[in-house]
């Protein structure tokens, strides 16, 4: 009984690193054990979740962990040494670099994957066709409330009826990107719109209100494609929707961010470590698309496989 | 129409509109049950109990989810229920009637209405930082104990108030020492009440999810507890993490952990009439 359980695991492990071709460039052929504590953006969340469901079949015994305490709240632990790796939907700021310091953590940063935000109205709306990011700023910034009310305020072309503006709320990522993309300040925008935390209630806003308009994050679009028209965004040369492509060669701007994840310098003496971050940079493209996201153009993994490498050499 | 009439029409209009009052939170709630079934009950079989969470909607389950609530329950149940029942025991029987109890109770009062948030920045410097316990189980129980122990002293008081005085009476009557009456005469009359307010209280934590998240509770573990000091997710935190994914499946996934979070409180809040009502004929 015994040896047949041995036999039909022995033909499981070999059936799986046979089927994994795409990886097995990363991965060690022994088995490793241990566990990985990755926190942070809830962006960034279902990216490492899905890099995490598929190691399980690479080194089921290796145990990887992964928390939402947001951006801020995870550089907060991962420089007290308290994770190994940061899920981030934005670059380190100065002060947690201060941070780490303080504590002497180093780390890499490492680009997994882009966001794009989309800019969206109602499938009724027939006016828009396009938006430049100055009429953007100027529906938007703080100086636009209770002032650019209605459409033809825009464009004199379009209707004089009056603008329903829906965004994310002002805790999210996707909110404080958009404000710094389009006003050129993080956090600051006109207040009077209808903001949820909720994308779903964005979608439901703008499929239901003719003269409605809003921004979120693109996997929502996708995922709602038929009751919602995409507007592209004049990017200096030419109008851009955001699409696979526009997004990951980096066309679409300025609404489109990278996503990364940071790796802190004790974690790579650990080989489960390496192990995974070789196998997230070798599996991120693919898996981002699953959860709604964009991969990165194949030169710019590769680019960040070697400034792993580099990072893990440096630090043996 | 004469004073009399007038006064019954009254009595009428006040009837109908305490009607209304009653069947509005009712209607709202069989309105969010039956949207909540119509999304999630098709959703709901064996593999969605005991598959790992996933990137794919429909291969997700609430395997670790659901065994880190039973760990939760389990466990703040054991911290909870005896620190809570002894204070509410301490306070109505034992402690003098003065300035310091009345101080005491104020404050009881007060923490049963501290926002569930507090606790869990308190739990997060006390529990995972200063006794270095990290973001387990046991942490979190902690700190969810701290969040229900108010109720359980409050319910614990009322139920032990009500036991009749003449119960007591003549258990000392027969010369029965103090501890003897709590423990042979006051604790099981008033059992049935303590236990509804530990079972209500219970269903509240198991519900929470601010608390723990901020102790760090997680979003994606692929093994279950088996220690009190592992690592955890709970339901409350996987429902919210699926609510807030763009693909439509993970909303039927958060609709049909919403189903199996209600039919625990539900279990839980059907026990306590249960006890309540057999406590209560006993009495009798």
């Amino acid at each position: 009984m015994k040896k047949q359980i041995l036999i039909i695991l022995v033909a499981v492990i070999a059936l799986s690193c046979g089927e994994n071709k795409k990886s097995s460039e990363s991965s060690n052929s022994e088995m490793l054990s241990g566990t990985i504590q990755v926190d942070g953006s809830s962006t960034v969340f279902p990216v490492t979740e899905a890099v995490a469901e598929e190691y399980r079949t690479e080194q089921p015994d290796v145990k990887v962990t992964i928390g939402v305490s947001g951006t801020g709240g995870g550089f907060k632990k991962f420089s007290r040494g308290e994770t190994n790796i940061s899920n981030a939907s934005r670059p380190i700021k100065d002060i947690e670099i201060e941070a780490c310091k303080e504590n002497n953590i180093t780390y890499v940063e490492l680009e997994v994957a882009y966001d794009g935000l989309a800019v969206l109205v109602n499938p009724e709306n027939t006016w828009v066709d396009s938006f430049t990011i100055e009429e953007l700023k100027k529906i938007w910034e703080p100086a636009a409330q209770g002032k650019i009310m209605k459409w033809n305020q825009i464009r004199p072309e379009w209707p004089n009826e009056e603008i329903h503006l829906f965004g994310p709320g002002v805790a999210s990522g996707t909110y404080d990107y958009f404000t710094e993309a389009i006003v050129g300040k993080s956090g600051s925008s006109r207040g009077d719109f209808t903001a949820s935390e909720d994308d779903h209630v964005l979608v439901q806003g703008i499929a239901g209100d003719k003269y409605s308009l809003g921004f979120f994050g693109l996997a929502y679009y996708t995922e709602n494609a038929d009751k919602l028209t995409l507007i592209g965004v004049h990017n200096g040369t030419e109008v851009v929707k955001p699409t696979l492509e526009t997004v990951s060669n980096g066309t679409y701007k300025p609404l489109s961010r990278p996503l990364f994840i940071y790796v802190n310098s004790t974690s790579v003496k650990s080989p489960e470590v390496v192990d995974f971050v070789n196998f997230y940079l070798n599996n991120a493209g693919e898996l981002a698309e699953d959860v709604g996201y964009i991969p990165l153009p194949a030169d710019i993994y590769k680019k960040q496989i070697e400034n792993f490498k580099t990072f893990v050499e440096s630090n043996k | 129409m004469n004073n009399i009439q007038k006064n019954r029409l009254k009595d009428q209009i006040f009837k109908i509109w305490g009607i209304g009052c009653t069947l509005f939170g009712l209607v709202i709630l069989f309105f969010f049950i039956g949207d909540i079934l119509i999304d999630g009950i098709q959703r709901i079989d064996w593999s969605f109990i005991t598959d790992l969470p996933s990137r794919k909607a429909e291969k997700s389950g609430i395997y670790t989810a659901l065994m880190g609530s039973i760990w939760i329950l389990c466990l703040t149940t054991v911290i909870a229920l005896p620190i809570g029942i002894a204070a509410g025991i301490y306070l109505e029987e034992y402690s003098k009637k003065g300035k310091l109890s009345a101080l005491l109770e104020i404050n009881i009062s007060n923490l049963a209405g501290v926002p569930s948030i507090i606790y869990g920045l308190l739990g997060l410097e006390v529990f995972v930082r200063i006794m270095s316990l990290g973001a387990s189980v046991l942490a979190g129980s902690l700190t969810l104990s701290l969040l229900i122990l108010p109720i359980i002293i409050v319910a614990t008081r009322e139920a032990i108030k009500a036991v009749p005085t003449s119960i007591k009476d003549a258990s000392y009557a027969l010369g029965a020492s103090k501890w003897q009456t709590i423990w042979y005469q006051i604790l099981p009359a008033s059992s049935g009440g303590i236990l509804t307010g530990v079972i209500l209280a219970l269903s509240r934590a198991v519900g929470e999810t601010a608390p723990l998240i901020v102790i760090g509770a997680l979003a994606y573990v692929p093994f279950a507890p088996s220690t009190p000091m592992d690592e955890f997710s709970v339901l409350p935190i996987q429902i919210f993490n699926w609510i807030s994914r763009p693909q439509h499946g993970f909303i039927e996934n958060a609709a049909a952990a919403i189903i199996i979070l209600l039919l625990i409180t539900f279990v839980m809040n059907g026990i306590a009439v249960y006890f309540r009502n057999k406590w209560q004929k006993k009495l009798k």
